[in-house]
């Protein structure tokens, strides 16, 4: 079994959900976003996934957006992330990637899983790369002992999403809304549904992400998914502050509330 | 039209939409059911015959096509070629750029959405897909780049003039490769009621081909009126490429014909060598971007490189998979033409035509202008060349009038 589905598991056993928080690779700087991701481990959160900053990141919402432009101002590099990954990995949490397939594929596929596993990587969730395009991510990631994390989404038919499914390793990402990342008021009526349906074809566990932003939403969604996976109301934490110290302090106290409500899933 | 002439009109690309090792789908999950939506809309409408006829009508009566092929006799001479341009600029709302958004209303409406979306770089395409919008009565919602928006300020009046609504995009590079990402991001939430109404032969499966289908009438046209007007198909077919529509639309009907060479001309900017340009495949790498593998502008860690161009059309960093296919193959010809060599090619036909063309245009000129001696001295005679006119010069007045320092100062 991978390691992240050992850290779900234990998370199960305990009656809580997992709390996965996502920051960009170099934001707002490269040592800067080690220390991020160090305090997001520190006070609660299980699972780190460190995204690869890209470009043109269409699934992300505005939050994200200006955090990877940040990072890619910085000058981060592929070579950069995979440092970061391996200094976040040695803190003990698992440590999973996320980004957009064009970085991969110029890095090249085979390259990019070996010095991802070397780095300590358990594995990639691939927000624009459907198991359709996926052959030669599918060999690295079987090659290397890679997690592969393909999205699901309330649009997909059953067909799709069996398929999808069957095609993961480790959990699977539910998308829980049709748009981008981004924390909005309200946790979304479709997400429950996804789950079941994802459910109903496997015993994998079952992330669930875009729009979580508080405690109480996090716990919302702890009730019915394995896994709570937070982005933009972190990264928010360390955009528009006067130094990272202050923006640490907001990240802390975040992760600290988030890791709580994963612990009181609402039933 | 039979189930097997569609198909083997349509053999490329394959089902998943790929053009040999480009093309294809690299689009977030929530995307993939509209997407097949789609391409099953496009496949059903292309076999049907009252959805044939009433594009056919639209085109004919709406956006006045066929377009001209016009022999430009006193640019001939200068070129050392029978020189036949296709009037695309004489078009509805002066580019092919209207044959593609009627097609795509129509589909609009015949898949039962009510709201259409485009991206627009220097604001053609937009103002195009308003067009369209206000004649189906459908909302449009377009998305430029800040930068565009105040490069472009009349064409986002013409914009609201017809009633859609601009929103200026002021992440990333603020260009036009910014405002693709924010229309996928709108789709991706309003995808129920939403056409995405792509503005180039370039994009996820099955947008690539949709267009192409909707535009190859121009390459249809040219080689029957080729054929009256000469006796005999030409020896090449020229166009310019940036998202590469209206070469599509030109290399079409020609791609089965081997005795007819096909040049695309890319956006060289200042020089493929100076790294300021938009020449993807002359210049670039194979990638992915905007939801399809092709060849892309890009630096060593795969990040989108920003493209540089006097013509705001071509301003783009990547290039629809077809092109990319077609020039692995070998069976069209790219190559890079600088801003001077277009601007130089623009005065040209100015000046020997009465024509002022766009300055995207302008490249196809510009590169049949160097093309022709080579094409001349392997024929052993003079060299009959269709040059796709893709789009009329008024938008282009101001870059070109300080180009030339023709403005008077204020």
């Amino acid at each position: 079994m991978s390691r992240i589905g050992v850290a779900f598991d234990k998370a199960r056993a305990d009656g809580r959900a997992l709390l996965v928080g996502c920051m960009p690779a170099g934001f707002p700087t490269v040592e800067g976003s080690i220390a991020a991701m160090t305090a997001m481990v520190e006070a609660g959160v299980d699972v780190i996934e460190v995204e690869i900053p890209y470009s043109d990141p269409v699934m992300d919402g505005p939050v994200i957006q200006r955090a990877s432009d940040i990072a890619l101002a910085g000058g981060v590099r592929t070579a950069d992330a995979l440092r970061i990954i391996e200094a976040v990995a040695a803190t003990g949490a698992p440590v999973v990637t996320m980004t957009y397939w064009n970085p991969i594929e110029r890095y090249g596929v085979d390259a990019f899983a070996r010095d991802l596993a070397a780095a300590g990587g358990t594995g990639l969730i691939t927000p624009d790369l459907i198991p359709d395009e996926a052959d030669e991510w599918l060999a690295a990631s079987d090659a290397y002992g890679l997690d592969r994390t393909f999205l699901v989404a309330p649009s997909s038919t059953d067909a799709r999403l069996a398929m999808t499914v069957e095609h993961c390793r480790g959990f699977v990402y539910a998308t829980a809304i049709m748009g981008v990342t981004g924390a909005r008021a309200q946790t979304s009526e479709a997400a429950p549904v996804l789950v079941s349906r994802v459910r109903a074809v496997t015993d994998l566990p079952v992330g669930v992400g875009l729009g979580v932003g508080t405690g109480a939403q996090a716990g919302t969604v702890a009730g019915y998914a394995d896994g709570v996976i937070v982005g933009s109301a972190l990264v928010r934490c360390l955009l528009d502050v006067p130094d990272l110290d202050t923006g640490l302090a907001a990240l802390r106290a975040l992760s600290a509330e988030l890791a709580e409500g994963v612990r009181n899933p609402a039933r | 039209m039979s189930a097997d002439a569609l198909a083997a009109e349509t053999a490329f690309p394959d089902a998943a939409g790929h053009f040999g090792r480009f093309g294809g789908r690299f689009v977030p999950e929530a995307l993939v059911a509209a997407l097949d939506e789609l391409d099953a809309a496009h496949r059903a409408a292309m076999a049907d015959e009252s959805f044939r006829a009433e594009f056919a009508a639209l085109l004919r009566d709406y956006a006045g096509t066929p377009s001209l092929l016009y022999a430009a006799r006193r640019f001939s001479a200068k070129a050392g070629a029978r020189v036949l341009l296709k009037r695309e600029d004489l078009n509805h709302t002066g580019a092919h750029k209207v044959r593609n958004v009627l097609g795509q209303a129509l589909l609009t409406r015949r898949m039962g959405k009510t709201r259409v979306i485009a991206e627009t770089g220097a604001g053609q395409h937009g103002v195009a897909t308003a067009t369209a919008a206000a004649l189906f009565d459908l909302e449009c919602v377009v998305y430029m780049g800040q930068v565009d928006t105040e490069r472009q300020a009349l064409n986002v009046a013409r914009m609201r003039m017809l009633g859609a609504t601009v929103v200026p995009v002021t992440t990333g590079s603020r260009t036009l490769k910014d405002a693709m990402n924010e229309a996928m991001r709108d789709w991706v939430a309003n995808v129920d009621n939403t056409h995405y109404l792509i503005g180039t032969a370039a994009g996820p499966h099955p947008f690539p081909a949709l267009v192409r289908d909707f535009v190859r009438g121009i390459g249809d046209e040219a080689r029957q009126q080729c054929l009256d007007l000469t006796g005999a198909l030409p020896d090449a077919v020229t166009a310019c490429v940036g998202g590469g529509s209206n070469a599509l639309g030109i290399f079409h009907a020609f791609v089965g014909d081997p005795q007819v060479r096909l040049y695309g001309f890319e956006a060289g900017g200042d020089g493929v060598e100076t790294g300021r340009h938009a020449a993807s495949i002359t210049g670039g790498s194979a990638g992915v971007l905007h939801g399809t593998r092709t060849y892309v502008l890009q630096d060593a860690d795969g990040q989108t490189c920003e493209s540089h161009s006097i013509s705001a059309g071509l301003d783009y960093p990547g290039v629809g998979p077809e092109h990319a296919w077609l020039h692995d193959t070998g069976r069209a010809t790219y190559a890079p033409v600088t801003d001077d060599e277009a601007m130089a090619a623009f005065e040209l036909l100015c000046r020997t035509e009465g024509i002022i063309p766009a300055i995207e245009s302008a490249h196809a000129l510009a590169g049949t202008l160097k093309i022709a001696p080579k094409l001349a001295a392997d024929l052993g005679r003079e060299p009959t060349i269709v040059v796709n006119l893709s789009g009329r010069g008024d938008k282009d007045v101001h870059t070109a009038g300080n180009y030339f320092g023709v403005l008077d100062k204020e």
